[in-house]
């Protein structure tokens, strides 16, 4: 089904993409990158996304690229979300438990400045880096799995 | 299920249909305390449902559902005491809102049974930030119903889930492998939404219903428009008015694969999976290539929309609509002949048609338990009055119930998209607000992918002085409680997925 000839600029510019991030990997981590995704409060967009990376389409997993279920296994933090006060503890004490040395990667407008719910009385003023320190910024709203990616390879090829 | 006769495919000609303005559906009540306490009563007595309840600095709103009749009731009590009698002693259903309104704005629900909080963790540093606002109180730990005997522990799930799901925390007490109480908390994702909209212009409000929450960014934009047209008197053009009816139906297509996949998925069968992610992924690229958002966020604005289908998109359209039903024909077949599959899903979480009924439980969930409600058939908003489609509806109540209640939905989905295509009619997609400055209250119900919304809107003078959306979820968490009572733990995932509730939808 997904086998068709690829005719599309958008397939032609996801190969390219997969190419530099296989590079980009196989030369900084060997073999895997162990994400934990982190809902600070979105609106539930931005992992609508990020899950489309796990797709027959995207299928980041053929890079070595995981998502994890528990922090003390992630090499990176996806962070989504304005974070909300009530998200902010948590947010925290994830990053805690990740072991040295971590990534962090804030995903969406929220992420990055709280976009639409700057001001409200319950998210943090300045989104994800009020509480961890951020890597790198992947703006969008949400982001497309594209910048996703792109973003994952800034990242890697830094 | 009986199939639509489809009429062959009219790319070029559209056909004139009038567009047709939305009915009233409401009616607003000015009561004392008496009543609203005989109102509460009816309510418990199965004469309505309980369809929305929320709080304003100065009064308390409750609404009324008269399934039979397709009437909404907006009941409307004064509290200047700051107090109003509580209706969740009569109506469970209520108890969560109650503990919101208080939550929010001080108003203290007489007599209820639950005075915990439930959106404030005490992290705001206020208290009552919509009402009179309040320094914060020494931050207690957050009582759980527990259940306590010989042999049973507590598992703490969240807020920080496992997968890629929003924030909410599960405390369940177990029974060795049997699971004795489940008790949710949530209110991770509050973003304090309704204090936004209090500040917001009506441009600015539109940008933030779409964000209420990302999987029903059409449906809430949708019920949103429907509520500003409302309060401020405007139309959208016919075109407009099918065209959105179009983009409800492909965002319910989308996050149905979605969840079919994810299910099935949980039940370690991931080929399913892979096929509805393929699907689901299409459906986005579409959005993206022909209006512009992959989710389609923001299109939908009062007064119309702010994109067309060019003909392009609609000749494309018709094509993945094809792959769409003939790939829906082999997931049905997969899904129906594993056994494997069946044995987890078939008899798992069963929610029964008395619950179901008695929280007013909309869309696959209370449609899977045989409660046969649906907004666009109920309330029969504009082009829905037009097109002819089916509710599915089954009895089991059980995982299986809802994975083939999304299955049949998809199906329809597809044929009302193909109506649409078939009789939109021409012209522009938005209308000017000519009277922007004017005032006015509207109140709009759109069935989202997971049920119906709620939205309800106040104007004065062109700014909005409330907005109150009330999620589906608010009437759906509850229940998967109660269904997931003498399962296995390893069998919630499934119940989970298979009701996806929403979390920032609720928390606000
Ligand atoms: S950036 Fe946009 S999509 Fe992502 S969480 Fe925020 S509002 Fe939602």
């Amino acid at each position: 089904m997904l086998t068709e000839k690829i005719e599309s600029e958008k397939e032609s510019e996801l190969i390219k993409l997969s190419e530099a991030l296989q590079g980009a990997c196989r030369k900084k981590l060997g073999r895997s990158l162990a994400i934990r995704e982190v809902d600070a409060g979105s609106c539930n967009g931005c992992e609508l996304e990020i899950h489309a990376l796990n797709n027959p389409f995207y299928d980041i997993e053929r890079f070595g690229i995981r998502f994890v279920a528990s922090p003390r296994h992630a090499d990176l933090l996806l962070v989504t979300g304005p974070v909300t006060k009530n998200m902010s503890e948590a947010l925290k004490r994830t990053y805690d438990c990740t072991p040295i040395p971590k990534w962090v990667v804030a995903v969406g407008d929220c992420a990055a400045g709280c976009g639409v719910f700057k001001q409200s009385y319950a998210v943090m003023s300045g989104g994800v880096s009020d509480i961890v320190p951020v890597d790198l910024w992947i703006y969008g709203c949400p982001p497309s799995p594209i910048d996703l990616l792109r973003g994952l390879i800034l990242l890697l090829e830094r | 299920m009986k199939k639509l006769e489809l009429s062959p495919h009219s790319t070029e000609e559209a056909v004139e249909i009038e567009a047709g303005k939305r009915k009233k559906c409401w009616s607003l009540e000015k009561v004392s305390k008496e009543r609203w306490i005989e109102l509460s009563k009816e309510v418990a007595s199965g004469k309505w449902t309980l369809f929305g309840l929320w709080g304003s600095p100065r009064k308390v709103n409750m609404v009324l559902l008269d399934e039979s009749q397709s009437k909404l009731q907006v009941i409307e009590l004064e509290t200047p005491l700051g107090k109003f009698p509580s209706v969740a002693i009569e109506v469970p259903s209520a108890a969560r809102l109650e503990r919101t309104i208080y939550d929010l704005f001080g108003l203290i629900p007489e007599g209820s049974f639950d005075n915990r909080p439930w959106l404030d963790h005490g992290k705001w540093q206020l208290r009552f930030p919509l009402g009179n606002i309040l320094p914060p109180e020494e931050q207690k730990p957050y009582p759980f119903f527990l259940s306590e005997g010989e042999n049973l522990h507590q598992i703490p799930v969240g807020p920080v889930h496992a997968g890629i799901i929003e924030p909410g925390h599960f405390r369940f007490t177990m029974g060795g492998e049997i699971v004795v109480r489940m008790e949710e908390r949530l209110g991770y994702t509050h973003k304090g939404i309704e204090k936004l909209f209090f500040e917001a212009s009506i441009e600015g409000g539109a940008e933030i219903a779409a964000r209420i929450s990302g999987d029903a960014t059409v449906a809430y934009s949708y019920a949103y428009a429907l509520a500003v047209e409302e309060a401020i008197g405007i139309t959208p053009p016919p075109r407009a008015v099918w065209l959105r009816a179009l983009m409800a139906e492909m965002e319910r297509m989308a996050n149905h694969f979605g969840d079919i996949g994810a299910i099935c998925n949980d039940a370690a069968f991931p080929r399913i999976l892979s096929r509805c992610a393929v699907l689901r992924e299409k459906i986005l690229r579409f959005s993206k290539d022909f209006f512009g958002h992959r989710l389609m966020m923001g299109r939908i604005v009062p007064g119309g929309l702010t994109v067309d289908l060019s003909k392009e998109g609609k000749e494309k359209l018709y094509l993945l609509l094809k792959e769409i039903r003939e790939e829906l024909c082999s997931i049905k077949y997969f899904y129906d002949s594993k056994n494997s599959l069946q044995d987890r899903t078939v008899g798992t979480g069963i929610l029964n048609a008395r619950s179901a009924k008695l929280f007013g439980a909309g869309g696959f969930i209370g449609r899977a338990s045989g409660r046969n409600f649906d907004a666009r058939k109920c309330f029969a908003y504009p082009p829905y009055d037009k097109l002819s489609f089916e509710s599915p509806l089954l009895e089991a109540g059980d995982v299986n119930a809802r994975v083939w209640i999304r299955i049949l939905e998809i199906e329809q989905s597809s044929f009302l998209i193909e109506q649409i295509l078939n009789n939109l009619p021409f012209g522009n997609t938005l209308s000017v607000m000519k009277e922007p400055k004017v005032s006015g209250q509207g109140l709009a119900v759109v069935e989202s992918f997971r049920g119906d919304i709620l939205l309800w809107i106040e104007i004065e003078k062109g700014k909005i002085i409330r907005c109150h959306p009330r999620d589906p979820s608010w009437f759906q968490w509850p229940l998967l409680e109660k269904v997931i009572v003498g399962a296995i733990v390893a069998d919630f995932p499934l119940c989970n997925k298979s009701f996806n509730c929403s979390y920032s939808g609720h928390d606000l």
